[in-house]
């Protein structure tokens, strides 16, 4: 709450400011002048806090902070400081729910942000729709995206779908195989959650139809301590590649599991996380070379220009995937607003619909079943920048490599 | 034989979780729904000590373990005492004691978002293979074996062969008699309880080598353990161990010879059997 005394402070002032210059037109639209308030609900605790504090909060945070450096969004009326309202799900839908009710009817949210998490996103698309907020989803990745977009007209996706990281994955396999570079034998395992269950299933077949032999195939539970069992049956069964559809504790331990039975395999994938900073400052040189969902292109000025702001003002790196969408999310919401030129929300999601956005990723827009068509699927570790190797339209993707052994 | 080892040195950790609950429930009566948060915290000042100061965890646990000490004793003579002194019966003390216990967990969980954030906690430390038998392991889960084994020999010569444990053992079979024969059992419980939490507090700090920490992830420890004291017995160090050890060799077996996903069915299935034939556990003796 401390954050968000301090914008109503800033806000005070700059009316006050205002007030003494303009006093007369202040009164006259004291309605467009005052502050713009944004809700926001997210995991501050339980098991995506971590995700969370990684990926959605910090972008948000940096967000606001520099709208309001700039003078606030620019509205027909003038611009309009924003006013952040933040509330902890505790990673429970029931609570993301309350959350965007209390949103909506008690602090009389102006817009309010997509919740973090596939579930959490999905579970509260009905009360979005219901309340007729737009919700700009990011970090929701499934393929039910024309059926909710039609269900619920208001949600828009960017960050793609279960089949094309998937397939990404595949290919990239594929890729090496044809190319003589590795075999076709390949471990599979999944974590036993709704975001890898759907992706083992999506993958099973794609990964057949691209020819090659799945020699391993296990889930293991959500939060499993010790994932010895699991690295171990896959180096049994002699893969030439490693695919882990994993969450953010499970993707360290498989790597740490990994460098321990000396998993030797030339193609190492993992799903969540393996972008996050912490994995490489945690591993070091030794995970040079591991695939990974997401990627960016590091070397774009605008993503630099972006990481540098991310550091100075919330004190963290972005990781390389959901990071840049998610502060993308914001500058689409902060241009559709603006063109509008007043918090109307029908008008806002109309505007989404229509048009082309320019952010950090560059050029989203979103199509007839609002999904934004063109996103990174899978990026590598290389040499300690995490390069985007894979994608649906993205630009600047590299070279896939091979992993040299765990040293 | 992989199987074997890989079981024990996870049954080493689950040792490593339960044994501070055992201490604190059996003697002291509380059953502490904040022990997982008090394991995190412990894992959380081993992670700072050793990013800041470079110092190796286990090296860090000669603080982290009177620290966790210190502050488990004020938790016991501060919040817990006054539950004590008003409850009438043993029953009462748990209920006001899980309630109590359960509201810290969210403290605890607050204060450690507050001061750590709630990003992932990860550091490498030993993570390099031993070869026993054949097969690779972790060295940091060797040593975290070997450590609790240690801790486990130290508590359970202490507790069967010096007075001060002795008396831990009579307040554990009867707080009542204990009074009688002249123990200092108000004394003692606020011993035990703070021995218990720092315990959990070394546990935590040897299993931040090798499992990836969240601020919130103490639940998932808590649970762990309160199957765990249950299953072995409550009062009973030699219990907590034995279904430490019976419950990671479970887990390893049905994760390498049936499926990995099936461990927590694993688990609970043990659990369940345990409570409906034999619900003092393992080791515990009825109560009267």
């Amino acid at each position: 709450m401390k954050r968000r005394d301090a914008l109503k402070l800033t806000t005070a002032t700059t009316l006050a400011a205002a007030g003494t210059l303009a006093a007369p037109a202040i009164l006259r639209s004291t309605r467009a002048a005052g502050p713009i308030r944004i809700g926001a609900v997210a995991p501050k605790t339980g098991p995506l806090a971590g995700g969370a504090t990684v990926s959605h909060w910090p972008n948000i945070y940096l967000w606001v902070e520099q709208v309001n450096a700039r003078g606030g969004l620019q509205l027909a009326d003038g611009p309009a400081m924003v006013e952040l309202i933040e509330y902890d799900d505790q990673t429970n839908p029931g609570e993301t729910i309350q959350a965007v009710q209390r949103l909506a009817n008690q602090d009389d949210a102006h817009f309010i942000l997509a919740p973090y998490g596939t579930g959490l996103n999905i579970a509260a698309a009905p009360i979005f729709d219901r309340l007729g907020y737009p919700q700009i989803a990011v970090t929701a990745i499934t393929d039910q995206i024309e059926e909710l977009a039609g269900n619920f007209p208001n949600m828009f996706f960017t960050l793609g779908s279960t089949t094309a990281f998937a397939s990404a994955v595949a290919e990239i396999v594929a890729g090496l195989r044809d190319s003589g570079q590795i075999g076709n034998r390949v471990a599979m395992v999944n974590v036993a959650d709704a975001f890898g269950i759907e992706l083992a299933a999506a993958g099973r077949p794609i990964f057949e139809a691209a020819g090659l032999e799945i020699v391993y195939d296990q889930s293991y539970p959500l939060g499993t301590q010790d994932l010895s069992p699991v690295v171990r049956g896959a180096k049994d069964s002699q893969p030439d590649a490693f695919v882990a559809w994993s969450y953010p504790p499970d993707t360290f331990g498989l790597a740490e599991q990994a460098m321990i039975e000396d998993l030797d395999v030339r193609a190492f994938y993992s799903a969540v996380a393996t972008c996050f900073p912490a994995y490489r400052d945690r591993f070091g040189a030794s995970i040079n070379n591991v695939l990974g969902a997401g990627g960016v292109n590091p070397t774009d000025p605008r993503f630099q220009e972006y990481a540098a702001a991310h550091q100075e003002v919330t004190g963290q790196e972005p990781d390389y995937w959901a990071s840049a969408t998610t502060y993308s999310s914001l500058q689409i919401l902060e241009q559709a607003i603006e063109a509008i030129g007043e918090p109307d929300r029908a008008g806002v999601s109309e505007y989404l619909k229509a048009n082309t956005f320019d952010t950090v990723l560059g050029d989203i827009a979103f199509n007839e079943h609002n999904n934004n068509e063109r996103y990174w699927t899978c990026g590598q570790w290389q040499d300690g920048v995490f390069h985007g190797v894979a994608s649906t339209g993205r630009e600047g993707a590299v070279d896939v490599r091979l992993k040299e052994g765990w040293a | 034989m992989d199987i074997l080892i890989a079981g024990l040195l996870l049954g080493g950790t689950y040792a490593l979780i339960a044994m501070g609950l055992n201490l604190q429930y059996g003697v002291a009566r509380i059953m502490n729904l904040a022990n997982g948060e008090l394991l995190v915290a412990g894992g959380f000042a081993a992670f700072w000590i050793y990013t800041s100061g470079q110092v190796s965890p286990l090296a860090a646990i000669v603080l982290v373990a009177p620290a966790a000490f210190v502050l488990n004793w004020l938790i016991y003579r501060v919040m817990l005492r006054p539950l004590v002194n008003r409850a009438r019966s043993r029953g009462q003390l748990e209920v006001d004691s899980i309630l109590a216990t359960f509201g810290l967990s969210f403290i605890l969980v607050g204060v450690m978002l507050a001061i750590f954030g709630g990003d992932y906690f990860s550091y490498s430390y030993l993570a390099t293979p031993v070869t026993l038998f054949g097969s690779n392991f972790g060295l940091n889960r060797v040593v975290a074996f070997l450590m609790a084994s240690l801790i486990a020999l130290a508590l359970f010569l202490w507790l069967n062969l010096s007075r001060p444990g002795m008396a831990i053992r009579a307040v554990s079979v009867s707080p009542e008699s204990a009074q009688l024969v002249g123990i200092d059992v108000r004394r003692l419980s606020a011993l035990a309880f703070a021995l218990g939490g720092a315990v959990t507090a070394v546990g935590g700090a040897l299993i931040s080598t090798f499992l990836t920490l969240d601020a919130s992830i103490g639940i998932l420890f808590t649970m762990k353990a309160l199957i765990i004291v249950i299953m072995g017995g409550v009062g009973d160090i030699r219990g907590t161990i034995v279904a430490a050890l019976i419950l990671g060799l479970a887990e390893t077996l049905v994760a390498t010879v049936i499926d990995p996903g099936l461990t927590l069915a694993a688990a609970y299935l043990m659990f369940i059997l345990i409570l409906l034939f034999r619900p003092q556990g393992l080791f515990g003796r009825r109560t009267l």
